[in-house]
């Protein structure tokens, strides 16, 4: 089921050689369970950084993040990555090399039953319109291709929250703006939860319920 | 909290283990030869400074300065013709030139004492063709001697520097040589002043492996008659049973391995000429006439000394063995047998030792791991020469066989008798070969794969199973492979750690040479021999794959 989503005034550092270094400071954001929301803003103003501590891969240094009310990442707790029910999708979509297209779909299911298993693997091919990539390897995928099959695999664990991070910048123009509006509906099917990241303000307007604007990290 | 940095207690724990077991050995080195009884160790220290180590430190400062002149002078001369000249044979010789790596220093000392000797083959051909009757008229110099070890040394090692050499300037950018001719210098100059100083960083890494391997040798110096400080540490601890004694001289040899590294380290300091942007490569020149074939004449020789001509004689004198003698002798069989079952052994223990370690200590993006310094100690173990490791282990394991023995009331020494403290020591030794390849394995997948399988619900270890060791296969295998070869060629530490009746073909030619008695020695030459190609037979593949793709020709 999607949960709602709350950044509450976080600060995220990395250790520089003179100590801790923020990248982000004091940054707080809201999405509504069902909302597809959007952190747009310049490289390097560190809203990708935002979305892996989301997902649990950087440490919060102050404040907190909340799914559902409940404390994901304090200074204090650490839910570990795989425990979150958070989805992700990569800019380059880290499909894994040696698995077809089904088993990648299947990776986050090895606890479901098998018939259940299968069901939900067609069930998310046919979701992304493409029922018969199921038994081709990534690389025998176009790269338009790829995008859907990693949509899905995000998807089919059912996850609480659904993070994108600039999934359509190694598109061409035409397939992006055809894709972009295609996962948007895909999304609002399911009525999943949503972050994208973006520096693309095309992206941001036309996919999301609501935009959050970060400014480009001041220089030390 | 559970810190997201650290890779689970359980790897931790293992790789920590790990690292600090390297150290083991090291630190009951030092501490037997200091603090174990402080009058005894100086009175010692005191015999050994005035009669023993000068000599054995000079002789190791003169082969290591020979050894290290001739290996960079055919290393890189080779890769530089074989780079920069295209002449009759070069295609072959490019990948032929690595082959002396299957031939271990022991070997090839062994072959050319029979094949080079006053009424051998060579001397006998040479004494024929000049019309002399007998060696009293005339003989090649005595190869039991300095010159003589470095010659053969020099002709096995020089591919340590061939290799980063010939990488080195296949890579440089074309542009860069063609400026330094614009600017008025020849040929020869633009070598001298551009392509080799921008090589020196990889020249330093193959020397320093050379030179290693030089200090590491046991065999071919005792063969050879000279007395290093290797061998010194072997004779001290097996002919006069002095342990102390053999842990300070274990501990100069020590003192010069972290010299060599320093050495190595500084040679490096500062170089860093890899460029990320592809350029045209050094395209190289037809040479015509003579110099064509003084060039296949000048890269052919170091083949052939280093590595046809003993593999030949071996092979011959295998199959006179086979067709004339008595055969193979059952106690070759079953040194056969153990060696394929020491270095199935090591193999096991050194890559899932390798895969713990470089697993803790794997990358993890803006994350600073704190394990990473894990895997700098794990590889040291390469570095340091079989003798010293073995003296360093042999304390502590016997101390664990004493608590071993007392424990379950049974006399002996059951680690040191089931092979377990060799096989311990080999494992220290080639642990870098797993732990580099796995790391350089997980350099290539991107972080992204094991964040995607952390998000879909799998643990570290989960990942680990379902997607980085499927996909490791190849650096697993190619490291593995690396690590049962060395372990069958292994002599050093397998000399002082066997268990009793306990031999391998290392040890079995070993004292097949030590009694002068060569007709099983060359059948167990020979089949390591055999099973040393097989690495370089994969290394020279991709030294041709790189080539191919360099040229344009895949």
């Amino acid at each position: 089921m999607s949960a709602a989503l709350k950044v509450d005034r976080i600060t995220l550092a990395y250790d520089g050689q003179a100590g801790p270094r923020a990248i982000v400071d004091n940054f707080s954001l809201g999405l509504a369970a069902g909302n597809i929301g959007c952190l747009f803003g310049p490289s390097g103003c560190g809203k990708s950084t935002v979305l892996r501590a989301i997902a649990g891969f950087e440490p919060v240094r102050a404040g907190a993040i909340l799914l559902n009310d409940i404390p994901i990442s304090t200074p204090q707790i650490h839910l570990p990555p795989e425990r979150r029910k958070v989805g992700m999708m990569f800019q380059e979509y880290a499909l894994f090399p040696h698995l077809t297209a089904a088993q990648n779909i299947g990776f986050g299911l090895r606890l479901w039953s098998r018939a259940d298993l299968q069901a939900r693997v067609a069930e998310m091919l046919a979701l992304i319109g493409l029922p018969a990539v199921g038994p081709r390897f990534p690389h025998e995928l176009s790269g338009g291709q790829q995008q859907r099959v990693a949509l899905a695999r995000a998807l089919a664990p059912r996850p609480a929250l659904l993070l994108l991070d600039e999934p359509f910048s190694n598109l061409d123009a035409d397939t992006r703006e055809r894709l972009t509006d295609e996962v948007r509906q895909i999304l609002k099917a399911s009525g999943q939860t949503a972050l994208l990241v973006t520096h693309n303000e095309f992206e941001a307007g036309v996919f999301s319920d609501q935009v959050c604007v970060m400014d480009a990290r001041p220089s030390p | 909290m559970r810190d997201i940095r650290s890779v689970g207690p359980g790897w931790r724990l293992a790789s920590l283990t790990i690292a600090l077991g390297i150290l083991v050995p090291i630190l009951a080195l030092l501490w037997l030869a200091i603090g174990a009884d402080l009058s005894a160790s100086r009175g010692r220290w005191a015999h050994l400074a005035a009669y023993v180590l000068p000599h054995a430190a000079l002789n190791t400062a003169l082969l290591l300065t020979g050894v290290g002149a001739l290996v960079l002078v055919i290393g890189t001369g080779c890769a530089w013709l074989v780079t920069a000249y295209r002449f009759p044979g070069s295609g072959v010789l490019g990948w032929a030139l690595l082959l002396p790596l299957a031939m271990p220093t022991y070997i090839v000392a062994f072959a050319y004492l029979d094949l080079l000797h006053p009424i051998g083959p060579v001397q006998g051909a040479i004494r024929w063709a000049l019309g002399f009757e007998g060696p009293r008229q005339f003989r090649l110099p005595d190869l039991r001697s300095m010159g003589g070890a470095v010659f053969l040394l020099g002709f096995v090692l020089y591919p340590y520097v061939y290799m980063g050499a010939r990488a080195m300037f296949a890579t440089q950018p074309a542009h860069l040589m063609e400026a330094a001719r614009a600017l008025g210098e020849t040929q020869w100059g633009a070598f001298r002043r551009v392509a080799l100083p921008m090589a020196r960083p990889a020249l330093a890494v193959g020397l320093s492996l050379a030179l290693l391997e030089t200090l590491n040798d046991v065999g071919a110096s005792e063969f050879l008659g000279v007395q290093t400080l290797t061998v010194t540490i072997y004779t001290t601890w097996i002919t006069r049973s002095d342990l102390t004694g053999a842990a300070q001289i274990a501990c100069t040899t020590l003192g010069l391995v972290v010299a060599l590294i320093l050495l190595e380290r500084h040679g490096r300091k500062r170089q860093r000429f890899g460029s990320a942007q592809r350029m045209r490569a050094i395209q190289p020149v037809r040479l015509q006439g003579s110099a064509a074939w003084a060039a296949s004449v000048i890269t052919a020789l170091p083949v052939l000394i280093g590595f046809v001509a003993p593999a030949l004689y071996l092979a011959w004198e295998s199959f006179k063995r086979m067709r004339y003698g008595d055969g193979v002798s059952a106690g070759l069989i079953s040194s056969l047998g153990n060696t394929l079952m020491l270095a199935f052994g090591v193999t096991v223990l050194t890559v899932a030792a390798g895969l713990v370690v470089a697993w803790a200590a794997r990358p993890m993006g803006s994350l600073r791991n704190r394990a990473a310094w894990q895997s700098g100690i794990a590889t040291l173990g390469y570095a340091v020469p079989g003798t010293v490791l073995a003296i360093g282990l042999l304390t502590p394991a016997l101390a664990i066989d004493a608590a071993l023995a007392s424990l379950f009331q049974q006399p002996g020494l059951p680690l040191m008798g089931l092979g377990v403290v060799l096989v311990v020591a080999c494992t220290i030794r080639f642990l870098a070969m797993p732990v580099g390849g796995i790391e350089a394995g997980l350099a290539r997948l991107p972080l992204a794969l094991e964040q995607a399988s952390r998000l879909l619900g799998e643990t570290a270890t989960g990942t680990l199973r379902r997607v980085h060791l499927p996909l490791l296969r190849p650096a697993i295998i190619a490291s593995a492979l690396l690590v049962f070869v060395d372990a069958m060629k292994e002599l050093p530490a397998t000399l002082l750690l066997r268990p009793a009746n306990f031999d391998t073909l290392a040890t079995w030619l070993y004292a097949e040479a030590a009694r002068g008695t060569y007709e099983e020695g060359a059948i167990a030459a020979l089949a390591i021999v055999l099973a040393g190609l097989l690495p370089v037979v994969l290394l020279a593949r991709k030294v041709m794959q790189f080539e191919n793709k360099e040229t344009g020709t895949a």
